[in-house]
């Protein structure tokens, strides 16, 4: 379908629609996601009104299995991130998407 | 941490752009995102995670307090798989 964005388009957007230098725009990029990922690396989570809240979770460790070989493996405790979309990022895409 | 936080960490690490464009440039960042999605798109952040919209087709559900069965319309869903790096800095927060 569409193509696939990556930090450049990001730069690229805020270059167009800021203003802002070429080098700013890269920056800031790299500045929210690493801002972003520092917090979530502290075990805390990050809300960003009406786009969506990224939750830091706490898994138990459970009994897994090799679903090739029937092999039970341990899977150990983790702390895992999870994506909560806000209902206005939800009510966009399936308002633009679904019939 | 909420947006404004943010806004307020970026404006301190860019100390030479007004803040006001350090808050429109998340909000541009976050609203380039959803358009992606919105047109069915994708969007890949090495080592922080890749955001896509995944399709939920109709079904057939069922009201669990009187078992009737009622139609489910189709859903797009957005969906963020966490990348490598992000994901191995988060687990590694259990033990600090």
């Amino acid at each position: 379908m569409s193509k696939t964005l990556t930090r450049a388009d990001l730069a690229e957007a805020v270059y167009e629609e800021i203003g802002l230098s070429r080098q700013d725009s890269t920056e800031l990029v790299e500045s929210l996601l690493d801002t972003i990922s520092s917090r979530l690396a502290q075990g805390q989570s990050v809300k960003l009104s009406s786009f969506g809240a990224f939750n830091v979770r706490d898994k138990n460790g459970r009994i897994g299995r090799n679903p090739k070989t029937g092999e039970e493996v341990p899977i150990e405790p983790r702390r895992v991130l999870v994506f909560k979309p806000s209902q206005v990022l939800k009510d966009r895409i399936d308002g633009k998407l679904s019939k | 941490m909420i947006k404004s936080e943010l806004v307020e960490q970026l404006a301190e690490k860019h100390p030479h752009l007004p803040q006001r464009d350090v808050e429109r440039a998340a909000n541009v960042i976050l609203d380039t995102i959803a358009s992606a999605l919105e047109e069915g798109g994708r969007v890949e952040l090495r080592g922080f995670g890749a955001f896509s919209v995944r399709h939920r087709p109709a079904r057939v559900g069922r009201n669990p307090r009187t078992g009737e069965s009622v139609p489910v319309k189709e859903k797009h869903v957005p969906f963020f798989k966490t990348g490598k790096e992000l994901r191995e800095r988060v687990n590694a927060s259990r033990e600090a």
